[in-house]
């Protein structure tokens, strides 16, 4: 193989006419011939052409948009939106602005991802280990769930729960003979109402015990570990924490002379009105992405735990550990690091789903600005790119996250 | 690969371009109309139990296919819902929206859409059952309120609701199936729409006795068909259709009777221009002579079209009201056909 730095033959060199003429295709071909440098070659030529076509795209969509008479601007996000959302984590009313409308919808829809992601964690290790258990019913029972909710869309899943939420729970005047807990908590197809919670004077006095025992908590339990390293000797450390987390600000609560009010919901005119209302939009969604993503999450934990050796189990049981601590101190930290990168994957997914609300009317980022907003002002290119890069920017989050944790894990080599 | 790769931005380049043409060229060339119509409308737009289209807007998008093309069959629908419909024309998707639609100023200037008159005078009602025992909106102080997202409804309502200070949980869905749902399993007390749309919803219903129209309108909601920006002589043809189905009926031109009165020339001219036995209007829009003979004798007039599809004598059982002729105190007008 000829390389870049073969000097050219030298007998080339009396023929000056078609020396020069022979001597670049010798060079090209040469360059050609060289496996590095055609690597480099085809690479410009490939980002050449991505770029000629990307700039096309672009121009073609501007050229089309100026055809139609429409601007490209993000100037409609500052004037009103002029609708109402029914669920709102921040202030708003219909004079409110498109960009508020956009927050209001970019928080429902990180509030239906945390939510999400936390119950679907949960569930999706419950069954993974259960789908592992000797018993033959049980195993086989969650056999049978995560086939399947696997293997059906998960838009069928949300419309199905959200109509047996409508359905199945009472209107509000029903509610008051069945389906309410003491009077206070209460179950209707409008919503899951129960009393709030109102801090009054000296509150802050158990917001600041609370606070004080989560940090002495971590502290103690660094402590307990070092402790354990040097003598061997073990603390039930969760459970110590556990009782100081909430026995300590329940303590100061009973001496502050319990300074809580509570906004208990109650049946005025249509409605439920005051107390903490959880709308059947959002608990449809969320049961719905939680049981579908937690049947994929039990698989990878399955697969995660019998990744382990059987070796591990047995030489765990061998110095005497009971089985449940075996899963949790040997088992599991260790399928942790096969677990996590398809966990984050799982995540995302789960994220990403949640852009089905709208078929059930819950107010996330794609029934504001991709949804109302865009059919008011006319602004397909711009809500839609709004809406593309809110979900880009949480995904990345979330794996940046997610790839932190699993540097943390996984296997220190030396 | 070089040539395969720039061969197919060629192509690309080629599609991109090859939409441009007028629309009625297109449809010519394609042989068949594609309309936009609502995805599920019981009298406006729905399917019937052999799965074929009808309703008060598909009675329209039958009459441009016959006045086009000649004939009313030659029609695909394409259904939208409330958000997708304006995408789905300006992107050449469809050639025209007949789809129940609210001409208003933004939609007009800033979205960049050509409304081409009014079909049908509508206003927003509210619909409850009356059980609840409500007489007027202004009782509806803290309901839920069913709604279509994406709609002018959407923000008749809040504007309402705010000025008259009645607080509200609005329950929206993306179509009116998914309301009628929820109205139905009780997720909201009340429906707002279109009276049109509510008294249709209410034709679906089990007990459409039980439910009640309250009397306030609250909004003004002229409903026609819409074009894309920058095809003007499309648009002439869409605006003539809808005055010609409506000029039939002030001339007393029927389904029945249109052949014999275009057999030839009568004493009314203007009768004579319409249905081209006097000059050639059709020319001027680029049609065929019969153009007008072949949409009314496809649908009927106006007043056809309206009792045959929502109508009192049909399950929706609406009232001419202000779709009236201008003649019997009613709004629909059409300038001459001259």
């Amino acid at each position: 193989m000829a390389s870049i730095d073969t000097p050219a033959p030298p007998s080339h060199s009396n023929r000056p006419s078609a020396h020069s003429d022979s001597g670049d295709r010798n060079l090209l071909a040469r360059l050609w011939y060289d496996k590095k440098t055609r690597g480099v070659l085809l690479q410009i030529l490939t980002v050449a052409l991505l770029l000629a076509f990307v700039s096309y795209i672009t121009s073609n969509a501007i050229a089309n948009l100026e055809l139609l008479g429409k601007t490209f601007s993000f100037d409609f996000l500052s004037e009103p939106a002029h609708y109402d959302i029914n669920q709102t984590l921040i202030e708003y009313s219909s004079k409110a602005t498109h960009l508020r409308a956009g927050i209001v919808g970019m928080l429902n829809t990180l509030l239906i991802a945390v939510c999400g992601i936390i119950l679907a964690t949960i569930l999706g290790f419950l069954l993974g280990v259960l789908r592992l258990s000797p018993n033959w019913l049980v195993s086989n029972m969650v056999y049978c769930y995560i086939e399947f909710v696997r293997n059906t869309p998960v838009l069928l899943q949300i419309l199905l729960v959200h109509g047996l939420v409508v359905h199945v729970l009472p209107k509000p005047r029903d509610a008051l003979e069945w389906a309410n807990i003491s009077d206070a908590v209460f179950f209707t197809n409008r919503g899951v109402f129960s009393p709030m919670p109102l801090p009054q004077d000296g509150f802050g006095w158990v917001t600041a015990t609370f606070v004080l025992a989560v940090v002495g908590s971590i502290i103690f339990a660094r402590w307990a570990k070092k402790r354990q390293d040097e003598t061997g000797q073990h603390l039930p450390v969760f459970l110590i924490s556990l009782g100081a987390v909430f026995g300590l600000p329940l303590l100061a609560y009973l001496l502050a002379g319990s300074p809580l009010g509570w906004d208990i919901p109650e049946l005025k005119g249509f409605n439920f009105r005051g107390g903490f209302v959880i709308r059947p939009e959002f608990l449809a969604l969320w049961i719905a992405l939680s049981l579908y993503t937690a049947a994929f999450i039990a698989e990878i934990v399955r697969a995660g735990i019998l990744a382990i050796d059987k070796g591990q189990w047995e030489a765990s049981l061998a110095v005497g550990m009971s089985r449940s601590r075996t899963l949790n101190l040997v088992i599991i930290p260790q399928a942790m690091r096969v677990i996590v990168p398809p966990l984050t994957s799982q995540y995302l997914n789960l994220t990403k789903n949640s852009s089905l609300a709208i078929a059930i009317g819950y107010m996330d980022v794609v029934a504001t600005v991709g949804g109302i907003t865009l059919m008011q002002t006319g602004k397909e290119m711009e809500t839609m790119i709004i809406v593309i890069g809110f979900y880009l920017s949480v995904s990345l989050f979330i794996s940046s996250i997610m790839n932190w944790y699993n540097n943390r894990i996984k296997l220190v080599e030396r | 690969m070089k040539r395969i790769l720039l061969g197919a931005i060629g192509a690309l380049a080629m599609g991109a371009t090859a939409a441009s043409a007028g629309t009625l060229a297109d449809v010519k060339a394609r042989g068949s109309l594609v309309c936009i119509v609502n995805s599920g409308f019981v009298g406006f737009a729905s399917t019937d139990k052999d799965g074929k289209w009808q309703g008060y807007d598909v009675d329209y998008c039958k009459a441009t296919a016959a006045a086009v093309l000649g004939d009313p069959s030659k029609v695909k629908y394409k259904p939208a819902t409330g958000k997708t419909r304006f995408t789905i024309l300006n992107s050449g998707e469809g050639d025209v929206l007949w789809r129940n639609t609210t001409w208003t100023f933004v939609r007009d200037v800033d979205v960049k859409l050509a409304f081409q008159g009014v079909n049908y005078y509508d206003g927003q009602g509210f619909m409850v059952n009356k059980k609840l025992g409500v007489k007027s909106a202004k009782d509806l102080d803290g309901a839920s309120v069913c709604i279509q997202t994406g709609t002018t409804t959407e923000l008749n309502l809040a504007d309402y609701f705010r000025v008259n200070k009645i607080k509200y949980e609005p329950v929206p869905t993306e179509n009116n199936e998914e309301s009628r749902r929820n109205i139905l399993a009780g997720r909201c007390d009340v429906y707002t729409t279109d009276a049109s749309g509510l008294a249709a919803t209410r034709a679906t219903f089990k007990d459409p006795e039980n439910w009640v129209i309250l009397p306030e309108i609250i909004s003004k909601e002229p409903l026609g068909p819409v074009t894309r920006h920058g095809d003007d002589n499309w648009s002439d043809i869409i605006r003539w259709v809808k005055n010609a189905i409506l000029a039939a009926e002030e001339l007393g031109i029927t389904q029945a009777n249109v052949e014999a009165m275009a057999a030839k020339a009568g004493n009314n001219p203007e009768i004579n221009r319409l249905l081209g036995t006097e000059g050639d209007l059709g020319g001027m829009l680029g049609l065929d002579k019969r153009w007008a003979v072949n949409a009314i004798k496809a649908v009927g007039n106006f007043g056809e079209i309206f009792e045959r599809n929502i109508g009192t004598k049909t399950p929706v059982g609406l009232e001419r009201g202000l779709n009236a002729l201008w003649t019997d105190g009613g709004l629909q007008y059409t300038p001459p056909f001259r």
